[in-house]
Order: C-alpha cells, then sequence, then structure tokens
C-alpha cells in the first residue's frame, strides 16, 4: 500500500512534465496537422536554459532559492520561446501548403539539427545541477521503515502544472486569442477571411507550446539534476504517445495521456522492470493506435470526400 | 449608369489565367458603394474566380483591384488575404457553409471582431486575467454579435453549435459573421442557394437591410433570378470568363446578349426555360430552384 502510494507520487510527477511536452504536440497538431518532432528538443533546449539560467543567478548572487527559480524559469520560458517562434519561422512556414509529409520531415531534420547543435556548443558529456529544492513530507510509514515521501519538488512540480494547466484552458476557452486559435484549427481560409491573421497565430501557437516545454524542461533538470543533449529524443516521444493516447488535438487529452504514461511508468518500473518501462510506454502507443486511434478524448476524425 | 455614384469597387481589366485555361478574361466593371451589384451568369463562366481574386485566394494574371474605402484606396490584389478583409473591408461567404462548427453560435461573431479585442486584451494576456478593459471591449463585442443575432432571429439559439443550426439559419449566420468584422463590402457567393422561397424573402430584406442601414455595399454572385432581378441596383453579366452586359436590372433583362448566353443558340433546351422565364420578368414566381454550382 505504501509503496503503491510511493509510485502514485512519482508517477503523477513524472506525468506532469510528460503532460506539458504533450500539450505542445497536441496544439501544433490541432491548428497545422503536423507532428512537431522537434518538440522534444525544444523541451531539452528548456532543461539547458535552467542550467544556463542558474549559472547566471548564481553569478548575480541571487540566493534564495524561491527567487532563483523563478528567475530561471521566466528567462528560461522566454528564450526558449524564442526558439519556437524560429524554428517556426526558418523549418516550417517556407513549407506551408506544401505537402504534410515534407513538414514532417523537416521537423525530424530540426530536431536532429538541435540535438547536435546542442552537443557541440554544451558538449556530450552530462550536465549536473546540484539540488536547489531538498526535503518533504512523510506522508506515511510503514512498520518497517519505509516512508511515503512526498518531495517540495514534486509538490512544486504538480501545483505548477496544475496552475498552468488551468490558466492554459481559460486562455484557449475564454479569450480572444483561444477563440482565434480554435478557429484557425477549423478553418484557416475563413479565418483569415474574418480578419485573422493566421500566419501569427499559428506562431503563438509554437510560442506557447515552446513556453510550457520549457517550464518541463526546468523541472526536469530541478528533479533528476542530470540532463544531456539527448534526453529530448525518448521524452519527446513519450509525450507524444502521451497525446495520442489523450486523443491528439485535444488540450485536456493531452495532460490526461501524460499522466497516464507517468504512472503507467512509475509502476511498471516499481513492480515489474525498470529496464523495460520505455517498453510498457510506447507498447501502450501501439495499443491505442490499433484500438482506439483517436485517443481517449478525441473525436474519430471523419474525412469528408 | 454607376458613374453618378461613389465606386466603392473598381476592377479594371481584370483577366486569371490557369495554364491555357482562361478564367476570366479582361473584365472591368465598378461597384457603386451603398448597392448591391450582382454578377451573373451561367455555370463555370468565371463568377467565383473573380470573386477568389478579390479576396486575394488567387492572385490576378492582369489587372487591377482598387478598393475605396474612407478615401483611401487599396489594391486588393497586392495584399495578403486577412489584410483584405481587415484593412480593405472586403468580407466573404462562400457556396458552401464554412462557419465554424464546432463553435456555438456567438463564437462564430466574436471571432469575426477579434481586431478590436486582440488591441484591447493586450494579446490576451489580459484576457486570461479579466482585466476591466478587456472585459468592456468583449462586452460591446457581445453586444454587437446580439445585434445581428437579433437581427437573423437567432438570439435564442446563440450557445447552440453552429453546426446544429438547421441550413437557412447558417446561411444567415455567415452573412451575420461577415457583417461583424466592419466592412465596407460584403461579397456573397450564391447566398440563395437551396434556401426556399420564404427564406431567400427574408434574405432579400436582410440584404436591403445591409445596404441601406449599414451602408455596405455588397457583391453578389446568384442564380436565383428573384433574387437578383429584385435587390440589385446593378448587374454585372459574366460568360466564358468575358463581360457581356453591364447595367441596370431592366437594361440587362433586355440585352439580347444575355439572353443568348442563357438561352444558348442551339441544344440544350430543358433547363433555361426557367430562367428565360424569370429574365423574361416573373420575377415572382419564387419556385426557381438554383441549377448547382457555378
Amino acid at each position: 500500500m505504501e509503496y503503491f502510494l510511493q509510485q502514485l507520487i512519482n508517477g503523477l510527477t513524472l506525468g506532469a512534465i510528460y503532460g506539458l511536452i504533450a500539450i505542445g504536440y497536441t496544439m501544433v497538431y490541432g491548428i497545422i496537422g503536423m507532428i512537431n518532432f522537434a518538440h522534444g528538443d525544444i523541451y531539452m533546449i528548456g532543461a539547458f536554459m535552467a542550467i544556463i539560467w542558474f549559472l547566471v543567478t548564481g553569478l548575480l548572487g541571487i540566493t534564495w532559492v524561491p527567487l532563483a527559480i523563478l528567475v530561471m524559469l521566466v528567462l528560461s520560458m522566454i528564450f526558449t520561446a524564442t526558439y519556437g517562434w524560429t524554428i517556426e519561422r526558418f523549418a516550417y512556414k517556407p513549407l506551408r501548403g506544401s505537402q504534410r509529409l515534407a513538414a514532417l520531415i523537416s521537423a525530424i531534420g530540426m530536431s536532429i539539427f538541435l540535438e547536435n547543435y546542442v552537443q557541440l556548443l554544451q558538449g556530450a558529456r552530462v550536465k549536473p545541477l546540484q539540488p536547489m529544492v531538498q526535503g518533504g513530507i512523510a506522508v506515511m510509514e510503514r512498520a518497517d521503515g519505509f516512508v511515503v515521501n512526498l518531495s517540495y519538488l514534486q509538490i512544486i512540480i504538480m501545483a505548477l502544472t496544475l496552475a498552468l494547466m488551468l490558466g492554459f484552458s481559460q486562455l484557449i476557452s475564454r479569450t480572444e486569442l483561444g477563440r482565434r486559435q480554435r478557429a484557425c484549427e477549423q478553418d484557416q481560409t475563413m479565418a483569415a477571411l474574418l480578419g485573422v491573421d493566421v500566419d501569427r497565430t499559428i506562431s503563438i501557437t509554437f510560442v506557447i507550446g515552446a513556453a510550457l516545454a520549457a517550464v518541463a524542461g526546468v523541472m526536469v533538470t530541478l528533479y533528476y539534476g542530470v540532463i544531456d543533449f539527448y534526453i529530448g529524443f525518448l521524452a519527446g516521444l513519450k509525450a507524444f504517445t502521451a497525446a495520442v493516447l489523450g486523443g491528439i488535438g485535444s488540450i485536456t487529452g493531452a495532460m490526461v495521456g501524460g499522466l497516464l504514461i507517468g504512472l503507467i511508468e512509475a509502476y511498471w518500473s516499481a513492480y515489474f522492470s525498470v529496464e523495460y518501462k520505455d517498453v510498457a510506454a510506447f507498447s501502450i502507443l501501439v495499443l491505442v493506435l490499433i484500438f482506439r486511434p483517436y485517443g481517449i478524448l478525441g473525436k474519430p476524425e471523419i474525412e469528408k470526400v | 449608369m454607376a458613374s453618378d455614384k461613389t465606386p466603392l469597387l473598381e476592377v479594371e481589366h481584370l483577366t486569371m489565367r490557369f495554364g491555357g485555361l482562361v478564367a476570366v478574361d479582361d473584365v472591368s466593371f465598378v461597384a457603386a458603394d451603398r448597392e448591391i451589384t450582382a454578377i451573373i451568369g451561367p455555370n463555370g463562366a468565371g463568377k467565383t474566380t473573380v470573386f477568389n481574386c478579390l479576396t486575394g485566394f488567387y492572385k490576378p494574371t492582369v489587372g487591377m483591384l482598387r478598393m475605396t474605402r474612407n478615401g483611401s484606396e487599396f489594391l486588393l490584389e497586392r495584399m495578403e488575404g486577412h489584410a483584405i478583409a481587415r484593412v480593405a473591408g472586403v468580407a466573404r461567404t462562400f457556396q458552401n457553409i464554412r462557419l465554424f462548427a464546432n463553435m456555438s453560435v456567438l463564437e462564430n461573431l466574436l471571432v469575426a471582431q477579434h481586431n478590436k479585442l486582440q488591441l484591447a486584451s493586450a494579446f490576451s494576456l489580459a484576457g486570461v486575467f479579466g482585466f476591466k478593459g478587456y472585459r468592456k471591449a468583449e462586452r460591446e463585442a457581445i453586444d454587437q454579435a446580439r445585434y445581428w443575432l437579433d437581427r437573423i432571429n437567432l438570439l435564442a439559439r446563440a450557445d447552440f453549435s453552429a453546426g446544429n443550426l438547421p441550413y437557412g439559419d447558417q446561411r444567415r449566420l455567415e452573412i451575420a459573421r461577415a457583417m461583424c468584422t466592419g466592412p465596407a463590402m460584403l461579397c456573397l457567393d450564391e447566398p440563395a442557394a437551396g434556401l426556399n422561397p420564404r427564406e431567400s424573402g427574408d434574405l432579400n430584406e436582410l440584404l436591403t437591410f445591409i445596404r441601406d442601414e449599414h451602408k455596405t455595399g455588397v457583391l453578389l454572385i446568384e442564380h436565383d433570378m428573384s433574387v437578383v432581378m429584385k435587390i440589385s441596383d446593378h448587374v454585372v453579366v459574366l460568360d466564358y470568363g468575358r463581360k457581356i452586359s453591364d447595367g441596370s436590372p431592366a437594361e440587362v433583362r433586355a440585352d439580347p446578349a444575355v439572353i443568348r448566353a442563357y438561352l444558348g443558340e442551339e441544344e440544350d433546351e430543358d433547363l433555361p426555360d426557367e430562367i428565360a422565364a424569370d429574365l423574361a420578368g416573373k420575377q415572382e414566381a419564387g419556385t426557381a430552384r438554383p441549377e448547382g454550382q457555378g
């Protein structure tokens, strides 16, 4: 029971991170129907930004941890968002209107480029970050001394994700920008005829997606304490799985899918084998694609003839 | 005829070629402000192509499209789609219905007003937090939407999903949505297609209301002669991409070139009878159905 609870906490934390990345996939897919395979690497950029800005806060002498984390978070989001915008502008926008496959291949190319770019600039070795937030709350204790621990960092990650999700769903359902995005999602030409700047709306979508991925990157850096240039590949694929599982194009679906993938991974590692946790996650992808290709919350797409 | 009125849109020597096919061939006409200008012609005459050039879907091979709005001139052929709508004030509907089916009726009308809202919301940041200025702007946008919903009798269904409305209501909602962009010219591509006589009567009323009360020019592609002859101030007739007649409905109706284009010189006899009857003046028949897509 205690062990189960601990895995629940771990799984939800991991799932929150996957969910944040998955939103980026699902939003971009919703609006331009493209799987942005470079999105995992955007998250990796976010993680490196976290280390860079951590060093800068150190240089500036900001030692109060909450402020340092806030500075890291905000600056990483801004800079990663700029990456997102630039990538869209150079790698995808010129291909808009051509075949879907062209943009997809461009995305894969962008992913390879980003990995190598970071490898060249930052080196191939693993980057460590000393733990900034330590301690936690002992939720429960078993007779043999096993303590169910909810660390402060896990609380931060879950609370931040929850806050971002709430703010974000407000943005989509209530604001003018959200309406604009939903309109572009359904009919770009009609939206343009109503005066909506479709290109800008798409750019903003990429910027928001990248900013959320940056949050995930910063959190992962704080959580695990080590990153390298290759973390984006696997995390990206898993977040993509989460997006497909939840129903690609659905924002809530992305979050639900992220949490499920996180939980599956945590429980699989705990009760079966850590080595095969990726197999578990990707088997889900296979099963979903076979039995419910539109995901948990997605709607079956009816092709109009 | 139109020379004494303020020109709203001047089309000069518009030519659109697709490879070897000349869809529109050297067409010039003037649509005056606060008038309903109808573009008619048999199927494949190039009417929709003219619209597509006007709204930036096609870049014309040759020609100039000059739009005059509040004293400033815009060359539509050089502008991007959203700027045509936003800056030059051209709004358009399509032959098929293109509402945002998954959004509510109200939201459809709010999307059309997003320019105002965008500025007021400081690019949505204020919207998330519900600041005062944004709330005010949004209330104004909702009032505007409510005004049009009232006009088209859909106020009670504001929260319905647009895709679930009956066909005739969807047609009118599209026109209302186009009007919410605050256009100087409204381009309607076969708005009466598929409407029953009563619905097309409502449409006539809506269009004359738009012309008279909102001081908006209307450019209309229509096959339903009961609509065209009754409400247009000015009719342009196209055939095989060329303009064959231009004038008041009465003038056009009497033009031998128009009658020839509709009746044909040989063969096809089954379809055009109805249209010929309409052209000959039986406008009130009301039974004329659109003969399909142009």
